[in-house]
C-alpha cells in the first residue's frame, strides 16, 4: 500500500499507435512531502508518465498508485486528491483569473461558502490579486503559469503534479515560481511530482531527480548523489581559432575522457588531476585557447554519463524524430 | 456532492464566454432579422397566391429567425467545445470530479439560455411590427418552449460536432450545409405552394421545414395539433439522437481512468 500522500509506480509501460514505447517499464517511488524531478528532454516521456499519474491516459502494463490509489481502478478518488498543471496551460482567453478560480473551485467541490475566500487567498498568494479581474488573453505566460498553479491548488490537494511549469517562462517568473513550490512543500508539506527539461530547476528544487530518456529511467537519487557518481571534474577549453579544436581536443584527450560538446572542447579528468596540471601543459605546448574552465560535475554531465548525449542534444534529436503519437 | 453546482458553473461559463465575444452575440440577433426584413419586403406578393394562408408575409416568415438563430447558436456552441478539445481546456475539466453528463448539461443550459435571449428578441421584434399571434399569450409560451428545446436539440448537434472532430474550423464549415436545409425548406413559401417538384419533394422530407411549420402555426393559425406534434416531434427525436452521440463523443474526447 502507498504511503498517504505518496506515489508508487512499478513497471509502468505506456504504448503510442504505430509509435515506440512513450513509457518503457519504469519504477518511481516519491514519499509524502518529497518533490521529486523528473528530468528529461522533450520526447522522453514525461509528460506521458504524468498524464499516466493523473489518471488523463490508461497505461499499457504495469501499476501506479497515487496517494495509496490506484489510478486505473481508483481514477475519481486520485484526481480528488491531486491538483495539476500540465505543460499548456489550458487556459480560457475569455474569463479572467477570478473567473477561473471560482469554475474550477466549484467543479472541484469546494464548498459554496469557501470559495470566494480560497479564490482571494490563492489570487494574492500566486500574486494576481491586481490582474484578478482582467481577461486572461491579455496576461502575460508567466502570469498563466501562476494562475494554473493557483487552479491546481484550489483545493488543497496533497500531491501537486507540474509538468514543465517554467518552460517559456522569464527567469525572474521561474524564480518566483519556484519559491512558490519550495514554499508549498515546507508549509504545506505537499508531496511535487515535478516534470522539467531544465538542470538548474532539478538541481534547486528536487529532493530526489529521476532522469528518463527514450522511455527509461536512466538515473535516479539526490541531485548531490548523482553528480557524485560521476566524481570527477572536467575541464572545458574554448578554442581562439576554430581550426585549432582538433588539435585541442588531442591534447586534452591525454589527460582524461573526451565529452561530446558542441560548444567547446570538453574532457572529464582522471583522477589526481586539478586544473593547474592542465593550465601548466597548455602553457608548455603553446596550445592556444581562449578560455580554460575547470566545471564540477552537473546532472547534464550525469545525464551524458548515462546516455552518452547531452540534454540539449538529445532535445534536438527527439525534435527532430518525434512521430506522430496516437494513444494505442 | 451534488451535481447542480457544477452544471451551473458550467452553463455559467458558457453564457459568459458567449457573452464577451459581441458578435456572437449580435450576429444570431441580427442577422436572421435582416434576411426577415428583406424577405418580408421582397416576397410579399406571395400572400396573393390563391392558397396563401395569411395576408402578412412578415407574420409568415417570422417563424425563420427562430429556426435560424438555432442554427447560428448550434455553430457558437460547436465552435467553444471545440477550442476547449483544440487547447487542451477539457483536460482541465477532466481532471476535476466534474461528471461527463454534467459538462454536456452544463453546456447546453448556456446555449438555451442564450437561445432564449434569441426567441425574445425575435418575438419583441415581431410583436412590435405589428404581428399578431393567433394562438395568444399561451401560444407565446408554447413558442418559448419549443425555443428552449430547439435550442437544446441544435446546442447538442454543435456539441456531437465538436467532440467528434475537436476542430473548431470543420464545424464552421459545416454552417453552410445547416443552411442548406434551411434554404430548401418552407421557409418562404407553404409546402403546397411550391411548384417545383423536386423542391416540394425535399422541404416535405426536410425536417427544418415540420420545425419552421410548428412555429409558423403558432403565430398564424392558433392551435394547430398536427403542426405542433410534427414539430415537436422531429425537434425531440433529432435532440435525442444528437444528444446520444454527444455524450458517446463526449465520453471518448473525456479519457480518463
Amino acid at each position: 500500500m502507498t504511503e498517504k500522500n505518496g506515489i508508487e509506480v512499478e513497471g509502468l509501460v505506456r504504448e503510442y499507435k504505430k509509435g515506440p514505447r512513450a513509457v518503457d517499464g519504469i519504477d518511481i517511488s516519491v514519499a509524502p512531502g518529497e518533490i521529486y524531478g523528473f528530468l528529461g528532454p522533450n520526447g522522453a516521456g514525461k509528460s506521458t508518465t504524468v498524464h499516466v499519474l493523473t489518471t488523463l491516459l490508461p497505461p499499457t502494463a504495469g501499476t501506479a498508485r497515487v496517494g495509496g490509489y490506484d489510478v486505473i481502478k481508483d481514477g475519481p478518488k486520485v484526481r480528488g486528491l491531486i491538483g495539476v498543471a500540465l505543460q499548456e496551460a489550458a487556459l480560457d482567453p475569455l474569463l479572467t483569473g477570478r473567473d477561473h478560480l471560482r469554475l474550477q473551485a466549484t467543479l472541484q467541490g469546494v464548498r459554496k461558502n469557501q470559495r470566494h475566500s480560497r479564490a482571494e487567498e490563492l489570487l494574492h498568494r500566486v500574486g494576481l490579486a491586481d490582474a484578478a479581474d482582467r481577461k486572461v488573453s491579455g496576461y502575460s505566460g508567466g502570469m498563466k503559469r501562476r494562475l494554473d498553479l493557483a487552479l491546481a491548488l484550489v483545493h488543497s490537494p496533497r500531491i501537486l503534479f507540474l509538468d514543465e511549469p517554467t518552460t517559456g517562462l522569464d527567469p525572474q517568473s521561474r524564480t518566483a515560481l519556484w519559491e512558490e513550490v519550495a514554499l508549498l512543500r515546507r508549509e504545506d508539506r505537499v508531496t511535487v511530482f515535478l516534470t522539467t527539461q531544465y538542470l538548474e530547476e532539478a538541481d534547486v528544487l528536487a529532493d530526489r531527480v529521476g532522469i528518463i530518456d527514450q522511455g527509461k529511467i536512466v538515473a535516479e537519487g539526490t541531485p548531490a548523489e548523482l553528480k557524485a557518481e560521476i566524481g570527477r571534474p572536467s575541464v572545458h577549453a574554448i578554442p581562439h581559432r576554430e581550426e585549432d579544436r582538433p588539435r585541442i581536443a588531442e591534447f586534452l584527450a591525454q589527460f582524461g575522457e573526451p565529452l561530446a560538446s558542441s560548444r567547446d572542447v570538453a574532457v572529464r579528468l582522471r583522477d589526481g588531476l586539478v586544473l593547474t596540471d592542465i593550465v601548466r601543459a597548455v602553457d608548455q605546448n603553446g596550445i592556444d585557447v581562449a578560455d580554460l574552465e575547470l566545471r564540477a560535475p552537473t546532472l547534464d554531465d550525469v545525464f551524458l554519463a548515462k546516455t552518452g548525449r547531452t540534454l540539449e542534444g538529445a532535445a534536438e534529436e527527439a525534435e527532430t524524430e518525434q512521430p506522430a503519437m496516437r494513444p494505442a | 456532492m451534488s451535481n447542480l453546482p457544477q452544471v451551473g458553473a458550467i452553463a455559467r461559463r458558457s453564457i459568459i464566454r458567449t457573452s464577451r465575444q459581441p458578435a456572437s452575440v449580435i450576429a444570431p440577433l441580427i442577422f436572421p432579422i435582416a434576411l426577415l426584413a428583406v424577405n418580408a419586403g421582397g416576397l410579399r406578393s406571395s400572400t396573393e397566391l390563391p392558397g396563401f394562408p395569411t395576408t402578412s408575409f412578415l407574420a409568415f416568415a417570422l417563424a425563420v429567425p427562430f429556426i435560424q438563430g438555432a442554427l447560428f447558436s448550434t455553430m457558437n456552441a460547436g465552435t467553444d467545445l471545440a477550442r476547449d478539445v483544440q487547447t487542451g481546456f477539457i483536460n482541465r475539466l477532466s481532471l476535476t470530479a466534474l461528471r461527463d453528463w454534467a459538462l454536456l448539461t452544463g453546456q447546453l443550459a448556456g446555449v438555451v439560455v442564450l437561445g432564449m435571449v434569441q426567441v425574445v428578441f425575435y418575438l419583441v421584434v415581431g410583436l412590435a411590427a405589428g404581428v399578431r399571434f393567433e394562438s395568444g399569450p399561451a401560444g407565446i409560451a408554447v413558442l418559448l418552449l419549443y425555443g428552449a428545446i430547439v435550442a437544446m436539440a441544435f446546442g447538442a448537434l454543435g456539441a456531437w460536432l465538436a467532440f467528434r472532430t475537436g476542430s473548431g474550423e470543420s464545424i464552421q464549415a459545416l454552417f453552410p450545409v445547416l443552411f442548406v436545409f434551411l434554404f430548401i425548406s418552407s421557409m418562404n413559401t407553404p409546402r403546397n405552394l411550391i411548384g417545383v417538384k423536386w423542391f416540394q419533394v425535399a422541404a416535405t422530407l426536410n425536417p427544418v421545414s415540420y420545425m419552421i411549420e410548428c412555429v409558423r402555426s403558432l403565430i398564424i393559425t392558433g392551435w394547430d395539433p398536427q403542426a405542433l406534434a410534427l414539430g415537436f416531434g422531429f425537434v425531440i427525436a433529432l435532440g435525442l439522437i444528437w444528444l446520444t452521440l454527444a455524450s458517446r463523443a463526449l465520453r471518448t474526447r473525456m479519457t480518463r481512468t
